[in-house]
């Protein structure tokens, strides 16, 4: 009864692991011979297939030419001494190398330990305290985030001077170097596709040349602005986040508070400045880059020249179309700063936090900027503008 | 700025703290005196960062007290814990070096915050301290063009250019190699022994706790507590505690030829 194993291809060299049983010389014992290589990376016996169905008995191991052993042959041990110690039969290892009864003795008095388990809140109830609890730290941690800039922002005006105008003026920098070429492409892109869609509608009824209001009105008053905050999200918000976590994991953050620095006006208020002056400045360009679209579409496709086109715009969107935009802008501006230097700020010391916090920071920017402009539009429905 | 001159310069009283709702240190006395250095020792994750960060104020405690030349830290409001947030300078595990800024502004932005020196003063005061931590010349660099010998002494002078009465390190030595490291020893003394600064050091480095300590003290995860205080040549040779004089004779340990088996089974010659 043996359970030899082929030698695997290539692996020529080496003895093939080998376990062989035979009756012990009492006759109610089994001698397991134990012989050739025993490598985890090559197959080795089984303690099941050398066994199979045979009925237990007491166990001999001997070494039988046993050559280099890794863990594998300890692991067929140890389950030969499970099986052992299940049905009440001695397993005894006497005769082979001293280190592996060594490890085989230390293996089995330390016991498998078994991971501890983490304490979980299992309850309902308990899971919705727990809940409750992590929700209302976040919002007063939050809520004294903001209240912490808003003090920021009133000493700026108290002693401008003690503000970091560089950071802000290379913050501002970096907004526009980065938002730039791709604000001009989606903006663009957007006009032509509501340009394309009203002219689909309006061309039929043989008023094509409207157009040009519906994109203008549209680009102006809500997709320029949208459109613009959306990218500045995903970028400068995002930026910020995943600077100021890195920050934060780096200790950099620490190193400000112990030098008795406020983070916020160091790091966050030059940062929210910035983005909040430069997100009315873009949401203009997005606007221009717009209409021009609006224009493209309708020179190209329905032949209305550029000049009709810009006077029927002209007649149609009025300034104060123009400033509420602007005014939402500053708001979506503002939205995107604060995300992404409270997400920042408040980041885990780990990368996998920064991850987090850049995402959340995204995320929490494009939500803010929505309700924003939903709020707007109720506001400027009631103002009537 | 101490008049009495022996007065503990720091003096912790029953601090227990953690975070969240995990307590990592349970009621821990203790006090520093002027001029020593002090380093507080024991394995990785038995508190020492977080002791640290209750000294310097990072994070507060669940209950006791820390007071830096009898001035309560843990009871002051804005005012005087800018005060007392003066008198100390930090050396982080990571350096923390402010990345955005060169070498030079790094170490001037202690001096902007809390001096009214001239700009020329500062650069002058700037150059003296590189000078002093063996930088000369390097002050246009960016953290992220130094090795990490330069970055400690980098992040040591930042922490010095207030002529601080304590420095605090944490791990200074981690990641440097032997002589790097020594080097770096030699200068944390120069500095005690010339500025007379006092020097809290988080260590596990054992070479350094012989080389530095005039005193350790050590914490130790099942206690949440410091389980011995004193010289360390004198821990190491008569402490009653097994685990003291473990985690300080490693050397004299691991240099005895033991017959131990592996602790993972791996590749063995059966004779
Ligand atoms: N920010 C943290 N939040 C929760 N637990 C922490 C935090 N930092 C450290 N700990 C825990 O506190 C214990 C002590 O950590 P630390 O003071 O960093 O140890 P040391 O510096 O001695 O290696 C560890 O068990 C660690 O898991
Ligand atoms: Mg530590």
């Amino acid at each position: 009864m043996t359970a030899a194993h082929p030698s695997p291809a290539g692996n020529a060299g080496h003895n093939v692991a080998t376990a062989q049983l035979a009756t012990g010389s009492s006759g109610s014992d089994c001698v397991v011979k134990v012989g050739g290589d025993w490598r985890l990376s090559t197959s080795v016996p089984t303690w099941k297939e050398l066994f199979g169905q045979h009925t237990a008995t007491d166990v001999r191991v001997v070494s039988d030419g046993l050559g280099k052993w890794d863990s594998s042959l300890l692991l067929f041990l140890l389950h030969g001494r499970a099986w052992c110690v299940e049905s009440k039969h001695d397993f005894v290892t006497e005769a082979l190398p001293e280190n592996l009864q060594n490890l085989l003795r230390k293996v089995v008095e330390s016991g498998t330990p078994k991971p501890k388990a983490i304490p979980t809140a299992t309850g309902l109830s308990e899971r919705a305290q727990t809940l409750a609890m992590h929700f209302s730290n976040v919002t007063k941690e939050n809520i004294s985030f903001v209240g912490e800039c808003a003090l920021g922002f009133v000493s700026v005006l108290k002693h401008p001077r003690n503000f970091r105008w560089m950071d802000c003026l290379v913050e501002m920098q970096q907004c526009w170097v980065s938002s730039l070429p791709i604000v001009s492409l989606v903006s663009f892109l957007v006009g032509v596709i509501l340009a394309f869609q009203a002219a689909i509608q309006l061309r039929p009824y043989g008023a094509a040349v409207f157009v040009a209001d519906l994109v203008g009105l549209s680009v102006v008053r809500e997709m320029g602005p949208m459109m613009a905050a959306v990218i500045m999200a995903g970028g400068i918000g995002a930026a910020f986040a995943a600077q100021l976590g890195n920050m934060k994991v780096d200790e950099e953050i620490d190193a400000l508070e112990t030098l008795g620095i406020s983070t916020v006006d160091f790091l966050a208020l030059p940062r929210l400045l910035a983005v909040t002056l430069m997100m009315p400045i873009l949401a203009l360009y997005a606007n221009v880059l717009g209409i021009l679209g609006g224009m493209f579409v309708s020179a190209t496709m329905l032949n209305i020249p550029a000049a009709a086109y810009w006077v029927e715009t002209q007649n149609r969107v009025g300034l104060s179309d123009v400033t509420s935009g602007l005014i939402k802008s500053v708001f979506f501006g503002l939205a995107i700063g604060l995300a992404g230097c409270l997400r920042g700020m408040k980041c885990k010391r780990s990368a996998a936090g920064v991850g987090q916090a850049t995402n959340s920071a995204v995320v929490t920017g494009i939500l803010l900027i929505v309700i924003a402009d939903a709020v707007f539009a109720l506001i400027f429905n009631v103002l009537g503008i | 700025m101490n008049p009495n001159p022996s007065a503990p310069v720091i003096e912790v009283k029953n601090l227990t703290c953690g975070y969240g709702e995990t307590v990592v240190l349970q009621d821990v006395s203790f006090v520093v005196h002027p001029r020593e250095v002090l380093l507080v020792i024991g394995g990785s994750g038995c508190g020492k960062s977080t002791l640290l960060r209750c000294l310097i104020g990072l994070l507060k405690p669940f209950q006791g007290d820390v007071a830096h030349f009898g001035r309560s830290f843990t009871a002051a409001d804005a005012t005087q814990r800018r005060e007392i947030l003066k008198t100390f300078g930090v050396l982080y595990q990571n350096n923390a070096l402010w990345s955005s800024m060169t070498l030079a502004e790094n170490v001037s932005l202690p001096l902007e915050e809390h001096t009214s020196l001239s700009r020329a003063d500062r650069e002058e005061i700037v150059t003296l301290k590189l000078n002093e931590v063996g930088l000369s010349g390097s002050e246009k660099l960016y953290p992220s063009e130094l090795s990490g010998g330069m970055k400690k002494r980098a992040a040591l002078a930042r922490a010095l250019a207030l002529d601080p009465e304590i420095v605090f390190f944490d791990e200074p030595s981690e990641g440097l190699d032997p002589i790097t490291s020594r080097e770096m020893d030699r200068l944390i003394l120069q500095v005690r022994d010339i500025l007379g600064t006092t020097m809290v050091i988080v260590s596990h480095q054992l070479s350094s706790i012989f080389r530095l300590a005039d005193r350790v003290i050590m914490l130790d995860p099942k206690t949440k507590g410091i389980i011995a205080e004193g010289k360390p040549k004198e821990l190491a040779a008569n402490s009653k505690d097994p685990r003291v004089r473990d985690f300080l004779n490693q050397d004299t340990d691991s240099a005895k030829p033991t017959s131990r088996t592996p602790e993972v089974a791996t590749e063995v010659h059966s004779p």
